[in-house]
């Protein structure tokens, strides 16, 4: 997995509340057997008319955001389906970090298996972030993973909170199954005991 | 210390370790597999030379891209859905899994065979690449969903990382009025706490309401724990699931099932367990219920109206403002108005035979009105089977019914079943989202009953009205 330290970049806002999995990569896109490509197909419905072409109002198509790196939504962001998709579409585009008020369970997991930043901050600080996107291309933020902060175009500082071991897990790009494979003596003891316990399992 | 709820109780039968940060490995009972989000992680384990830890306890079933006409035994024309279906075909052989092929009459989609086939268990951990895997939570076995990336961990690990949710309880009390179903209950429930209102949280249903519900009924509620926005929802176990299970191809057997039995019924939440929220709704005041916008949280009883968007508040009044645009409503139009085109009966929340019973009721010496597409795709073949036994899809056929073959079909229109740009849908699904049932599609939530109602009169239709 890729690791994730520090990023700058251009953050695009997209005030949307309940952004789901449909719109980020809608159902055409899943039957792909591999996990690459789909940064084209990123919010597929909202960037692109019925002909194909692209939508100018979309932010994404807009001059100022076509390179960003860093998205500021709406809460409940990702909620509906458990398509891994919908984080690899985010990644192939480009963008390494979701910044919403907070996340569906999944898509939230899903980020952190993919070199993906969320960061769940409150409304007011989200609003803050929000406005500053809404600056365009010159307004870079800076997202420090190490020290837990979002850093505005202006320098304003936004500390946020992570999960201990999943900040380390991305910090380091690990790979969870390898670090999983580690406890197999445990897991072999768990099945043994289990088999005692529930046969019919 | 207090008691322990259901989940609580499952959790710490599956805890395999746990780290001083919190983070835990769950010991996976059953892994359902389907091919939209398996491929990547067969890939991944061949990639790094792993393989299946428990093939004994993988089931495999395609169901999402799967065509529902009865030609589709000679393959599936669209391409890159018969390399998908190929794909899982080919990993489910190499790997050594349990396997229902689409050719076999057992197939259907994962969340339907789990239950009828026996391999969803009381107190079981249940993981699948798909979020309505909550479905089996019905059964008191903890179950959810999980990105691809995780498919490939319990592949390799039959293990899962895990931090613990809070505990929810969510109580139906009384009884349920005439008309009023699962699904009526369900949606109610997501209405009044939106959809992030269970996240972070493991929903356990219960209360007379839920007590009195068939299994169907139940998976119908679990189904759509994750459109609440929860990890998982749970029933507890009881005489009306240990007599769905008793006799199931997979459940135990003999003195197997004696002690499966006793620890069964052990699987309750303690009364002084500690719930970190509760929501209680009387039974009587639900009605039936339809969705009118883009998200499973727009739900009104059937004798409302389209909402103006200013009653919203926060970021909802735009999302309300979007969505009345893209449904093509106005506010203040009554939803028995909304005329639909096409009716979807369905789907991993109810494509159970139970279903199929209620929509047979309702269309007793009825016609789906002139000009109405209905479609009605059993959730197995089973189910279809069996529906074909008692006589429910001569009759369907009879009043103007499609009759298809099993899979997930247009609940989200990965295979040819999609709904045209502006068409609106009557639909037994889980997801009214922008685009779900085909792009520019506008999908109604209800009732398998209320969808009836308004294959006979063309509009949204308050069921008991029909009586």
């Amino acid at each position: 997995m890729d690791k994730f330290d520090t990023l700058t970049g251009i953050a695009a806002p997209l005030p949307l509340v309940n952004v789901d999995t449909d719109m980020i990569i809608p159902k055409q896109f899943l039957k792909t057997i591999k996990r690459t490509g789909l940064g084209v197909n990123l919010f597929d419905e909202m960037r692109y008319d019925d002909d194909g072409n692209e939508n100018p109002d979309f932010v994404l198509n807009q001059p100022g955001y076509r390179e960003a790196e860093i998205l500021v939504a709406g809460e409940n962001f990702g909620c509906g389906s458990s398509r891994e998709h919908a984080p690899w579409a985010i990644k192939d585009f480009g963008i390494r970090c979701v910044i919403a008020p907070s996340f569906a369970d999944i898509f939230f997991n899903n980020c952190f298996k993919n070199g993906i930043l969320p960061i769940a901050l409150p409304q007011e600080q989200v609003d803050l972030l929000m406005k500053d996107a809404e600056k365009g291309q010159n307004a870079r933020m800076t997202v420090d993973l190490e020290a837990q902060t979002v850093t505005t175009s202006d320098g304003e500082v936004i500390r946020f909170d992570i999960d201990p071991f999943r900040k380390h897990c991305l910090l380091n790009g690990l790979d969870d199954i390898a670090l999983t494979l580690e406890k197999a003596p445990a897991i072999d003891a768990f099945e043994a005991q289990a088999a005692q316990a529930r046969p019919w399992v | 210390m207090s008691g322990k709820t259901l989940y609580d109780k499952i959790w710490d039968a599956h805890l395999v370790h746990e780290a001083e940060d919190g983070s835990s490995l769950l010991y996976i009972d059953r892994h359902l597999v389907h091919e939209v989000t398996s491929p990547q992680a067969f890939e991944g384990l061949r990639m790094s030379g792993r393989k299946v830890r428990a093939p004994e306890k993988t089931i495999a079933v395609p169901d999402h891209n799967v065509p529902t006409d009865e030609g589709r035994a000679k393959g599936i024309e669209n391409e890159e859905s018969r390399i998908q279906v190929e794909a899982l075909d080919t990993n489910a052989r190499a790997f050594g899994v349990h396997y229902y092929p689409v050719s076999d009459v057992r197939q259907g989609i994962v969340h339907i065979i789990g239950p009828e086939q026996g391999w969803t268990l009381p107190g079981m951990t249940i993981v699948c690449g798909d979020s309505h895997t909550a479905t089996h939570g019905a059964f008191g076995a903890l179950a959810h969903g999980i990105g691809t990336s995780e498919v490939e961990h319990v592949l390799a690990t039959q293990t899962l990382i895990q931090s613990k949710s809070k505990n929810m309880k969510v109580e139906i009390t009384g009884t349920l009025p005439p008309g009023v179903t699962a699904k009526d209950i369900t949606l109610t429930i997501i209405g009044r706490t939106g959809t992030a209102g269970g996240t972070g949280y493991v929903i356990e249903y219960c209360g007379e309401a839920i007590r009195a519900l068939s299994m169907e009924g139940r998976m119908t509620v679990c189904n759509m724990a994750i459109e609440g926005g929860a990890r998982a929802g749970l029933i507890a176990p009881d005489e009306t699931t240990f007599d769905y299970v008793k006799g199931r191809p997979h459940a135990p057997k003999g003195a197997q099932w004696e002690a499966a039995m006793a620890w069964w019924k052990t699987l309750y939440s303690d009364d002084d367990a500690h719930w970190d929220k509760v929501v209680t709704i009387d039974a009587s005041e639900i009605a039936p219920v339809v969705t009118w916008g883009t998200s499973p949280e727009d739900v009104l009883p059937i004798d409302a109206v389209v909402p103006d968007p200013a009653s919203f508040a926060g970021g909802k009044v735009s999302a309300a403002k979007r969505s009345l645009d893209y449904m093509g409503l106005t506010p203040g139009t009554k939803l028995s108005d909304i005329a639909i085109d096409t009716v979807f009966i369905g789907s991993c929340t109810n494509g159970r035979i139970e279903d199929l019973r209620e929509v047979a009721r309702i269309m007793e010496g009825r016609r789906v009105k002139e000009g109405i597409r209905a479609m009605i795709v059993p959730g197995s073949g089973l189910v279809r089977a069996q529906a074909e036994e008692e006589g429910i899809a001569d009759q369907l056929k009879a009043a103007g019914f499609e009759w298809r073959m099993a899979g997930c079909s247009m609940c989200l229109g990965m295979n040819p079943d999609q709904l045209k740009p502006g068409e609106r849908c009557a639909s037994t699904s889980n997801r009214n989202f922008e685009g779900r049932q085909g792009r520019g599609g506008r999908t109604h939530l209800m009732s398998p009953a209320m969808a009836a109602a308004a294959a006979i009169t063309g509009r949204l239709t308050d069921v008991r009205d029909l009586a």
